[in-house]
C-alpha cells in the first residue's frame, strides 16, 4: 500500500477507481448502488463492518448469509456494514500498479479502514481469494503480524466449522448462525474502542473468545505426533473455552431477513429473490454437512414465508421466488404453502420455484402447484447415489422402482427435461454403483418416452466427486484419488452412449476429480495446510473455484514442499482413512454432533443400514438437541395465507 | 402438439410508450443488458400495467433501440414499452423514475402517435461529447483538422466475430474540438450503422492519423441521438408523437 495516497478513514476511493474502471470487463460489478443497498456516515457508526464474499461478485452478491447480515448490522444506529467482492485479476493488477486498495462496493470505502472485516466461507476454495484481498487491502496476510490499527478478520460459513487451513490468516471464526453473533461481536468492538482499546488487539481477541461461537485459533496450541496426526489442541489462556460450541438462532420468524433483497444491475448466479422457508434438516444424509452442522430442523411458519415473499417482491420487483432450504419438501406446511402462494400470485406472471432434491412423487405434485399457469421445463431430483446400495450407505434411501416411476410421473405431467444429481467417489463405492446411473437413465427415459407419448424428453446427469467433510460420519472415510473419480466418470459416460437410440436423450455433465482433492485438503486440512495455501496463492492462485484459474499442479507441487517437512502429504491428508480415535482438526469446535454418535453412524454406513428422520421419529441420538438445548420446530401452525387486498 | 398454457391469452397491447432516458454517474458503466434487467424490474416494481407475449415463458413488451456503449454516458437512450392499461404517460415517467436507481433518469414519456411509423426510423444520427482528461485543446484540435481532411480513416475495430476493419471516417458527420476543465472536449455528430462507429472507433481514427493518445480513460456522453436534418443538426425524435397526438382518448389508469 503506499501510505501517500491515504487520507481519512472511510473516505470513498470512487475518483481513484473510476479511470481504472473505463478499462475492464463487467465493470458495473465494482460500482454498488444496487437497489436496496445502503451507504451510512462513517462517523456516525461506532463499529464499521465490511463483508467480504471471497469469490466474484456474481457469485456473491445472492449469497444469503451475507446479505442478512449486511442488513441486521445496517439496522443498528451504532453500526455500519458494506459488501466487498474477490476482485477479477484485470481489475487487481490495474490496482496494484494505482495505489487503489480493496475496497467496499457500497461507499468505496478501503477494507482496512473498517474495525471488523467479515469473510463467508461457502466452500473452501474462496481461501486463496481471502489471501488475495488482504493483500490488496493491505492488511497483513498472518494474524500476528496485525497491530490495533488493522480490522478484526472473522471468518463465518459452513467452513468455518473448520478453519484450522486458515488459521494463521483469520483472527477469529463464527460457528452457526450468524443473525445474533455478529450483534454481540459489535458490542464487544464498541465497548473495547470506548474504553479506549485497552490491552490493544490481544485483549479484544480475549474479549472476542469469550462471545458464545466465537473461535480464536490464536489462544489454542496444537501439538503433533511422530505419525503426522494431531496430538493435542490446548489452551493457551484459561479465560477462553475449551471447546467453541456454535450459534443457533431458534425462532426463524423474529429474524424474517433479507427483509429488503439486494437487486444488481449486474447478472448474477441466480436471478431471483429467495425465502429461506427452514433451517436445518433431519434426512440424515451421511455425505451433507449442511445437513449435519444446521441442526436442528427450524421452520419458518406458513405467515412469516407469505409475508417475506409479498414484502421481497415489493421491495425487488423480481419475477421469481425460491423457496430455500436443505429440502424444501419437507416442511411441515408445504402443501398448503405451494398451494396458497400459487393462488396469492396467479395472473401475476410471478414463478415460484423449490430446490427439489427430494425422490419422490410428493415432489412433482408440489412443482406442477407451483408452475401451475407457468413453464414446465426442467425438474431436478438428488438421488444422490446409483445404486440401491450405496443409496444405503449415504442413508439416501429410495429404491429404483420409486425412481423411475418418480421421474416418469413428471414426464407425464408435462416436464420435458429432468436434472438429476449424483456423486461418485462415496465411500465403499465400486464402478458397478456408479455403471448404475446409466441403467437408471436409459430406463428414466425409455419409461418416460412411453407415458409422456414424447421423443423429446430429456435426462441430465449431473456427477461430481464426493468430498468427505468435517463434523459428518464421513469424516473418517478414505476420499476417492482424482484418478479413480475420472476413471469412474469415463466408464459411467461409455456406457449411457452404448444406445444410441436413447443415449441421445440423456445429457452427462460431471467435473474431473482433481478441484475435489484439493477441496479435501482444504476441508480436513489441520494448521499446516495453512503453508500450502499461501504458497499458492504467491505463485499467483486465485479463484480456485473457477477452472480456467484453478492449477491442479500448482496445488499438488506446493503441497509437496510445504508439508514434506511435517511428514505428511496430499495423499494423508484426502486418501487415507482415519481410525476412531485420532484427532481431528476440528474437535475442539462443537457442531452439537456427538462424536460416538458420528462415529456409530459412520459403522452402519460401512454396513449399509439407514438411520431413521427425526423430524418423525423422536430421536436424541445425534446429541445436537440435549447438548444445544435446542429442539427441533416444526409446524403445523394450522395458518393459512390470508388473500392480498387487490391494489 | 405442444402444452400450452391454461387460461385466456394474455390482455393484447392496448397503448404504446416511447421513452427517453439518461443513464448518468456510476451508472455508465452498466451494459445494455443491465440496463434492461433494471428497467423490467422497476417496470415491475413501480406496477406498470405491462402488456405480455404469450406462451409459457411470457416476456414484457419492450423493445430496445440501440444502447450507448458499456463505460459510456447517454442523456438520450431510448425504449419503447406496450400496457395493457392505458396509463397516463408522464405518470408512468415518474413512477418510473422513482423506482429506477438514482442514476437512470426518466427524462421523456410519451405516447406513440397513430401513423407515424417507428420510433427506429427517427433515429439515424448520434450527437457525443467526449471529455479527455490531461488533454489540451492544442493537441486535440490539430489530431481532428487531420481526420476531416482525410476522405479514409481504417481501424481495426474488435466485434463478435474477431477484428475488424472498419472506415471510421464516412460516419463522422461533424467533429470539433474545444477546450474544458482540465480536459479537452471532442464534440462529434457520428451517423449509426453497421458496423456501429463509436467514440472509441473515433480516437482510434485519431490516434491513426495523428498518433493521438489520451493519457487518461475518456469519458463519453451521448447527448442525442435522432435523424440527421440538412443543417447538420438532429431532431428530437419524440416529436412527431407529441404533434400527432393521441389515437384515442380514453380514461387513464392511474399508475
Amino acid at each position: 500500500m503506499t501510505a501517500e495516497l491515504r487520507t481519512t478513514a472511510g473516505e470513498s476511493l470512487y475518483p481513484r477507481l473510476e479511470p481504472l474502471l473505463a478499462q475492464i470487463q463487467k465493470p458495473i460489478q465494482y460500482v454498488g448502488g444496487e437497489l436496496n443497498a445502503q451507504v451510512k456516515p462513517w462517523d456516525e457508526a461506532a463499529v464499521h463492518w465490511a463483508l467480504m464474499y471471497p469469490d466474484a461478485y456474481e457469485v456473491g452478491l445472492p449469497n444469503q448469509g451475507l446479505m442478512i447480515l449486511y442488513e441486521v448490522l445496517n439496522e443498528r444506529p451504532d453500526a455500519l456494514a458494506e459488501r466487498s467482492y474477490a476482485v477479477w485479476p484485470d481489475l487487481a493488477a490495474l490496482m496494484r500498479a494505482n495505489g487503489v486498495p480493496q475496497f467496499t462496493v457500497d461507499g468505496h470505502r478501503a477494507v482496512a479502514d473498517f474495525d471488523v472485516l467479515g469473510v463467508s466461507f461457502a466452500t473452501e476454495l474462496g481461501y486463496t481469494n481471502l489471501l488475495e484481498a488482504l493483500d490488496l487491502a493491505g492488511i497483513p496476510l498472518h494474524a500476528i503480524a496485525r497491530d490495533e490499527s488493522h480490522p478484526v478478520v472473522v471468518a463465518g460459513g459452513h467452513a468455518a466449522f473448520n478453519p484450522e487451513p486458515v488459521a494463521d490468516f483469520v483472527d477469529c471464526a463464527v460457528l452457526g448462525d450468524g443473525e445474533q453473533a455478529v450483534g454481540d461481536i459489535t458490542d464487544v468492538v464498541k465497548a473495547w474502542k470506548a474504553q479506549g482499546r485497552p490491552g490493544g488487539r490481544e485483549e479484544l481477541l480475549a474479549r472476542l473468545a469469550r462471545v458464545d461461537g466465537v473461535y480464536v485459533p490464536r489462544f489454542y496450541a496444537v501439538t503433533y505426533a511422530d505419525d503426522g496426526a494431531i496430538a493435542g489442541v490446548t489452551r493457551t489462556r484459561d479465560d477462553v473455552p475449551a471447546k467453541v460450541g456454535k450459534r443457533t438462532v431458534m425462532d426463524l420468524d423474529e429474524w424474517p431477513y433479507p427483509k429488503q433483497p439486494l437487486v444488481p444491475l449486474a447478472e448474477s448466479v441466480h436471478e431471483r429473490m429467495s425465502v429461506e422457508i427452514f433451517r436445518g434438516c433431519t434426512r440424515g444424509c451421511r455425505f451433507c454437512q449442511a445437513g449435519m452442522i444446521t441442526r436442528p430442523v427450524r421452520e419458518r411458519t406458513i405467515t412469516g414465508i407469505g409475508s417475506m415473499v409479498e414484502q421481497g417482491l415489493k421491495a425487488t420487483g423480481y419475477e421469481e421466488v425460491g423457496l430455500l432450504s436443505l429440502s424444501s419438501a419437507d416442511h411441515s406446511e408445504i402443501g398448503q404453502l405451494a398451494k396458497e402462494l400459487a393462488d396469492r400470485y396467479e395472473g401475476t406472471n410471478t414463478g415460484l420455484s423449490l430446490p427439489s432434491t427430494r425422490v419422490d412423487a410428493f415432489n412433482v405434485t408440489l412443482a406442477n402447484e407451483l408452475s401451475r399457469n407457468g413453464r414446465r421445463s426442467g425438474l431436478t431430483f438428488a438421488p444422490e447415489g446409483g445404486s440401491e446400495r450405496i443409496r444405503r450407505v449415504i442413508n439416501k434411501t429410495v429404491s429404483k422402482e420409486d425412481l423411475v416411476r418418480t421421474v416418469t410421473t413428471a414426464y407425464a405431467n408435462g416436464w420435458t427435461q429432468v436434472k438429476l444429481y449424483f456423486m461418485c467417489g462415496l465411500p465403499t463405492e465400486t464402478d458397478e454403483d456408479v455403471l448404475e446411473i446409466a441403467d437408471l437413465a436409459v430406463e428414466v427415459i425409455r419409461a418416460g418416452r412411453e407415458a409422456s407419448g414424447r421423443k423429446d424428453i430429456r435426462c441430465t446427469v449431473s456427477i461430481g466427486g464426493f468430498v468427505p467433510k468435517p463434523h459428518t460420519p464421513f469424516q473418517w472415510a478414505a476420499q476417492a484419488s482424482a484418478e479413480t473419480i475420472d476413471h469412474r466418470l469415463r466408464v459411467l459416460r461409455a456406457k449411457i452412449n452404448e444406445d444410441r437410440r436413447i443415449g441421445r436423450s440423456i445429457g452427462l455433465r460431471y467435473h474431473d476429480g482433481k478441484p475435489g482433492v484439493i477441496e479435501g485438503l482444504l476441508s480436513r486440512g489441520d494448521r499446516r495446510v495453512g503453508r500450502v495455501i499461501e504458497r499458492v496463492w504467491r505463485e499467483g492462485g486465485k479463484f480456485d473455484g473457477w477452472s480456467e484459474h484453478f492449477s491442479f499442479e500448482r496445488w499438488t507441487q506446493a503441497a509437496a514442499e510445504e508439508l514434506a517437512p511435517f511428514g505428511v502429504g496430499l495423499d494423508w491428508y484426502t486418501t487415507r482413512e482415519r481410525t476412531e480415535h485420532e484427532i481431528l482438526p476440528w474437535d475442539h469446535l462443537d457442531s452439537g454432533l456427538d462424536k460416538e454418535w458420528l462415529w456409530d453412524d459412520w459403522q452402519d454406513a460401512l454396513s449399509e443400514e439407514e438411520v431413521a428422520d427425526c423430524r418423525w421419529t423422536p430421536c436424541y441420538d445425534c446429541g445436537v438437541c440435549p447438548t444445544m438445548g435446542t429442539e427441533i420446530q416444526i409446524g403445523p401452525t394450522d395458518r393459512s395465507l390470508l388473500p392480498l387486498t387487490v391494489v | 402438439m405442444a402444452r400450452q398454457p391454461d387460461g385466456p391469452p394474455p390482455p393484447p397491447t392496448v397503448q404504446k410508450l416511447r421513452i427517453r432516458y439518461a443513464k448518468r454517474g456510476r451508472l455508465r458503466f452498466a451494459s445494455h443488458r443491465d440496463l434492461a434487467r433494471a428497467l423490467e424490474r422497476a417496470l415491475r416494481r413501480a406496477r406498470v400495467p405491462m402488456a405480455f407475449s404469450a406462451g409459457f415463458s411470457p416476456h414484457p413488451k419492450i423493445s430496445y433501440l440501440g444502447a450507448a456503449p458499456t463505460g459510456a454516458a447517454s442523456e438520450a437512450e431510448y425504449v419503447e414499452i406496450g400496457l395493457a392499461v392505458r396509463c397516463d404517460p408522464e405518470a408512468v415517467r415518474a413512477a418510473l423514475d422513482a423506482a429506477l436507481p438514482e442514476d437512470i433518469a426518466v427524462l421523456d414519456c410519451v405516447e406513440a402517435g397513430e401513423g407515424t411509423g417507428s420510433l427506429a426510423e427517427r433515429i439515424d444520427t448520434s450527437v457525443w461529447r467526449v471529455e479527455l482528461p490531461g488533454m489540451t485543446l492544442e493537441e486535440l484540435r490539430p489530431a481532428v483538422e487531420e481526420l476531416l481532411a482525410r476522405e479514409v480513416v481504417v481501424v481495426a475495430k474488435r466485434t463478435k466475430n474477431g477484428p475488424k476493419d472498419v472506415d471510421v471516417r464516412p460516419s463522422v458527420v461533424s467533429a470539433s474540438a474545444s477546450a474544458g476543465a482540465g480536459c479537452a472536449i471532442l464534440d462529434l455528430v457520428v451517423r449509426q450503422g453497421t458496423p456501429a462507429v463509436r467514440p472509441d472507433d473515433v480516437l482510434a481514427a485519431l490516434a491513426a492519423v495523428a498518433d493521438l493518445h489520451p493519457p487518461l480513460p475518456p469519458r463519453a456522453v451521448r447527448e442525442a441521438q435522432g435523424r440527421l436534418d440538412d443543417t447538420g443538426t438532429v431532431a428530437d425524435p419524440l416529436d412527431p408523437d407529441r404533434t400527432a397526438g393521441a389515437p384515442d382518448q380514453e380514461a387513464h389508469a392511474t399508475v
